[in-house]
């Protein structure tokens, strides 16, 4: 019998607001020393009482419509009881039965093999269905030492707003869920609500496994894997304990239901603790919060100024740049690229319209949106990852960039030329123009020029000269690579080639 | 001059003469104090040095001729359960003996900022948990009108540094009658404002959804200048909130002046039935008459829900109690069984069991486990939920009676002042002293206790506590009539 995954998924999203969920304390806490970024309201200090922190409603709001799910009017926060020594107050302010939104999907793409990236046109969409989305608070940090007989506690991420996003059963295997946890972070990023960094723990996920049994419809028992710390983790965990689970259901043994933890260095999911000793967590209504009231009126607004989702820019760029699936990649994952690369596109609209043109400029401009594209995915991106440097802080202007784009595409500089240029003005700014006439990058393309410069090499290389009258294409390739080293690069290689290939015919 | 029977109108009065000074006042405070307090036990601390340095302040001030506020100068002592920046708040349990506070409570910094001198922390049943005082860890309170009876409480020892002359007012908590009981036992006034009118922030919760700071003084006049100090919305409290008919902002004149003329009065009848002391009632009714006279007219009404208000509370009280007094666990701060020589803890486990068993006495515990229990998987609906269906019911009764009159009139307490010990092995008879409180505060509306007179019992004359019971966020109206009926009583 056959067996076929059954997974659902439980993700924790930081939100990055400016302060904690329920004080007023700088909600960043990366590199402060422990238990110093804390107050008497995240510390849980008697008399102390929380107090809703707006943004991070309002984070929790946008999340809800921008997976299509339906804000509650009406929800309340609730305590859920239990005892540890990194949560000061003994109980956590979560939401229970009403959530701040409920329902929705996501819609993801994955590609059919393993090996293949998103840029694989092998690909397939999926749905998974979201259950809720609530608002919480983070514990603090629990740090063992190795080989000490003490615990060590830092409390400054008390009291960080988490969204916690619980899907249902949808996802079917390991791969769909790594491809749903990262569609999900770019929607988080594209929201601008959490960096969603799972390596950071902006983003963490618990999954829910089980095996079906091929034509049956009855679930089988289901597991919970924690502690999963990345995404190839995800991939890994899963992979690891659907095979677990297939084994002992091949055996004939049952599936016992538990949480178990993901061992990253041995490479299997370990018990940690079984359902029968699961928490009562005693949740009752927080009565030191008010009922969360939203009205229409408030959600609708920030229907209305919900930013574009990374689907909706797919679609988008898809239909009105015209670009290829490798492309679309990856100028949608990263959203501060997708939108300067938007602000490029605008500012060559304005150099095409200037452009004396022998085509349609409808048909100009596309295959220099193109270009431009290529030019992203090939070098820009590259050279921005080498240099640690976002694409809005660096020094390249989106108006420079077009100019650059619409330069080569007339041909007055070279790809090559080109790829310097873009160096040159993410090392020092400019516009591309100063730099190609400081750097003497200008393309030649005046035949007389080239024809002193190609007669030159022709004296000089007479072997490969006479390979190519007999027949040796490749030698051409040679030819027009030292005619390319005499003008240091700014010979048009195309005019090169035509002359080289009219004046050996002779 | 008479220090233990001067009001805050008269305080600031001589303050401006020259009759007296701050200086003076704090150490007359602190003379009486050191007079009554073996005797009586009001306290749990005294902040000696801070109150003198406090009111040498105010007397620069008023020697520079500065106008003072009408509380600058006034000696007043906190509830153990109100924190203060720098001090010790016990709330009347070992497992808090060493917590010194960090920040002020919100009605600590308005009370600093109106010039008010803190004297010290009162003595208190263990985390307001109880109706005598005597659930406290550190001492036993008496009545200043028979030491060998109980104060009430939890709010006792504030009541008894109140009626003792100690200081001049003082701020206690009310969940379920903790300020009038004491309040009514003692012979003084005490407030349980609306729930939300003064913020919480600062107040060491018990039951969340309950509990109330309200002002205890000596007279109606004393309670409307501190309680126009302390009330009003709180951006570190968003159960408190801002209402418009809060916005009388009390007016003293009006309060003192206006009288009952015109104005409904309730008379609840499920109060006035059985297990109320015939005398108690002699008196309270002799009151209603009095308003009559003054033409306020009389009603019966009925309150159906009455019967249901204590098995509800100690339903929702305990629940609110597991949650809130769990982070006492003996880890961060406060009483930890890992540092007691006489413990042994070999684990987190034993660190939380030990300290816990240690820390808290049986009303806490007995209260933790309840709460615990009523909010378990399997008994919420049939206990915690079922209580906060009959909270909305008697909610709703308030609200439906209020359509009807202006306000209430009931005892304040069933029974007059009990002795030492009593109750405090039997706790229903003890839970049974809130009867006449828990329903209003339940339903969140003000209740105000005043004392109505004095019955004789072996030889003491004991004191009657009157209720009057307000619609939401309608203090003002109940300090009106008080005002009234203290003149009636007075004559």
């Amino acid at each position: 019998m056959s067996f076929r995954p059954v997974i659902g998924l439980e993700i924790h999203v930081q939100l990055k607001t400016k302060s904690k969920m329920f004080c007023g304390c700088n909600n960043e806490s990366e590199g402060v020393k422990p238990n110093t970024n804390v107050c008497p309201v995240c510390l849980g200090l008697p008399g102390a009482l929380p107090v809703a922190n707006k943004e991070a409603i309002k984070s929790a709001v946008m999340a809800g419509l921008a997976l299509d799910g339906t804000v509650a009017g009406f929800s309340k926060f609730d305590r859920k009881n239990y005892f540890y020594p990194d949560l000061p107050k003994g109980y956590q302010i979560s939401q229970y039965d009403q959530p701040i939104a409920k329902g929705g999907f996501l819609e993801f793409i994955v590609p059919l093999e393993k090996e293949k990236k998103l840029g694989s046109k092998k690909v397939y969409q999926k749905r998974a269905k979201i259950t809720r989305i609530h608002l919480e608070e983070d514990a603090g940090k629990s740090i063992h030492p190795q080989g000490r007989d003490y615990s060590l506690i830092d409390l400054n991420r008390c009291g960080t707003p988490l969204l916690e996003i619980v899907t249902e059963p949808d996802i079917s295997s390991p791969l769909e869920a790594k491809f749903f946890l990262q569609e999900l972070r770019k929607i988080m990023r594209y929201l601008g609500i959490s960096d969603a960094d799972m390596e950071k723990g902006h983003l963490r996920c618990d999954a829910n496994v089980s095996l079906k049994g091929e034509g049956t419809k009855i679930l089988g028992t289901k597991t919970e894997v924690k502690n999963m710390n990345s995404f190839r983790a995800v991939e890994k965990a899963l992979t690891y304990e659907i095979k677990r689970q297939e084994n002992l259901l091949k055996k004939g043994k049952k599936i016992v239901h538990e949480t178990r933890g993901w061992d990253e260095d041995k490479g299997e999911t370990i018990p940690q603790r079984s359902k029968e000793e699961a928490h009562d967590y005693r949740y009752f209504p927080e009565p030191d919060l008010p009922p969360l009231e939203l009205s229409q009126a408030y959600i609708t607004e920030i229907r209305n100024n919900l930013p574009e989702t990374p689907e909706h820019r797919r679609n988008r760029f898809k239909k009105e740049f015209k670009l290829g699936l490798e492309q679309l990649a990856v100028l949608i994952e990263d959203k501060e690229l997708g939108d300067y690369f938007g602000r490029v596109i605008s500012e060559l609209r304005e150099w095409v319209k200037d452009l004396d043109l022998k085509q349609n400029q409808e048909k100009a401009t596309t295959e220099m949106i193109n270009l431009t594209a290529n030019l992203f995915v090939t070098e820009l991106v590259g050279m921005l990852r080498d240099k640690k440097v976002a694409v809005e802080k660096s020094k390249i202007t989106p108006e420079n960039l077009a100019e650059l784009v619409t330069l080569i595409y007339k041909g007055e500089i070279s790809q090559g030329a080109g790829k310097k240029v873009l160096g040159e003005m993410l090392d020092k700014g400019g516009d591309p123009s100063h730099i190609i006439d400081e750097q003497g990058l200008k393309q030649i393309s005046d035949e007389k020029k080239l024809g002193k410069v190609i007669g030159e090499v022709i004296k000089e290389n007479k072997g490969p000269v006479d390979d190519f009258k007999e027949g040796k294409q490749e030698a051409l390739g040679f030819l027009v690579g030292q005619a390319m080293q005499k003008t240091k690069g700014q010979a048009n290689p195309q005019v090169v080639n035509k002359l080289f290939r009219r004046i050996l015919k002779k | 001059m008479d220090f233990e029977k001067l009001t805050i109108p008269e305080i600031h009065k001589q303050f401006h003469e020259g009759k007296t000074s701050a200086v003076e006042l704090v150490e007359r405070a602190l003379e009486v104090i050191g007079k009554k307090e073996k005797d009586l036990g009001s306290f749990i601390s005294l902040d000696r040095e801070e109150a003198l340095k406090a009111a040498e302040k105010v007397d620069k001030k008023i020697a520079r001729g500065e106008e003072l506020g009408i509380l600058e100068g006034v000696p007043f002592a906190l509830k153990a359960n109100i924190v203060m920046k720098d001090k010790i708040a016990t709330c009347g349990s070992q497992i808090l003996e060493n917590f010194v506070s960090p920040y002020d409570a919100t009605v600590v910094k308005k009370l600093k900022e109106a010039g008010a001198i803190v004297i010290g922390r009162t003595n208190m049943d263990e985390f307001a948990m109880g109706s005598s005082t005597e659930t406290s860890f550190y001492k036993k309170t008496r009545n200043p009108h028979d030491r060998t009876r109980v104060p009430g409480g939890s709010s006792g020892g504030s009541a008894v540094a109140v009626a003792s002359g100690e200081v001049v007012f003082a701020l206690g908590s009310d969940t379920a009658g903790s300020v009038r009981q004491p309040a009514a036992f003692c012979g003084v006034v005490g407030l349980k404002p609306t729930y939300g009118a003064i913020s919480r922030y600062g107040l060491v919760a018990m039951a969340s959804s309950l509990d109330q700071i309200g002002p205890i003084t000596r007279n109606i006049t004393d309670c409307v200048l501190v309680q126009r100090v302390i009330q009003g919305p709180d951006a570190y409290d968003s159960t408190c909130v801002k209402d418009k008919r809060n916005s009388s902002r009390y007016d003293l004149e009006s309060i003192q002046n206006l009288g009952v003329k015109g104005l409904k009065i309730g008379v609840p009848q499920e109060y006035f039935e059985k297990g109320l002391d015939k005398k108690v009632k002699e008196k309270v009714e002799a009151v209603i008459k009095l308003l009559e006279k003054k033409g306020a007219k009389t009603e019966k009404v009925s309150l159906p829900h009455t019967d249901y208000a204590i098995a509800t509370y100690y339903i929702l009280s305990p629940a609110e109690v597991s949650s809130n007094l769990a982070r006492y666990d003996g880890i961060r701060y406060g009483y930890s069984a890992m540092v007691d020589p006489d413990k042994k803890t070999d684990d987190l486990l034993s660190v939380y069991l030990e300290s816990r068993k240690e820390g808290f006495g049986n009303e806490a515990k007995r209260r933790i486990m309840v709460g615990t229990y009523v909010l378990s998987s399997g008994y919420y609906d049939a206990y915690y939920l079922k209580a906060q269906k009959v909270r909305s019911l008697i909610r709703k009764d308030f609200e439906s009676v209020f359509k009807k009159v202006d306000f209430l009139i009931t005892p304040t307490t069933p029974t007059l002042a009990f002795k030492l010990g009593e109750k405090l092995d039997d706790p229903l008879q003890m839970y049974m002293s809130d009867v006449m409180t828990v329903p209003s505060s339940l339903a969140g509306v003000p209740t105000l206790s005043l004392p109505c007179g004095t019955i004789e019992k072996d030889d003491k004359k004991l004191p009657v506590g009157l209720q009057l019971i307000g619609n939401y966020f309608e203090e003002a109206k109940l300090f009106q009539v008080a005002c009234a009926i203290e003149k009636l009583v007075n004559k």
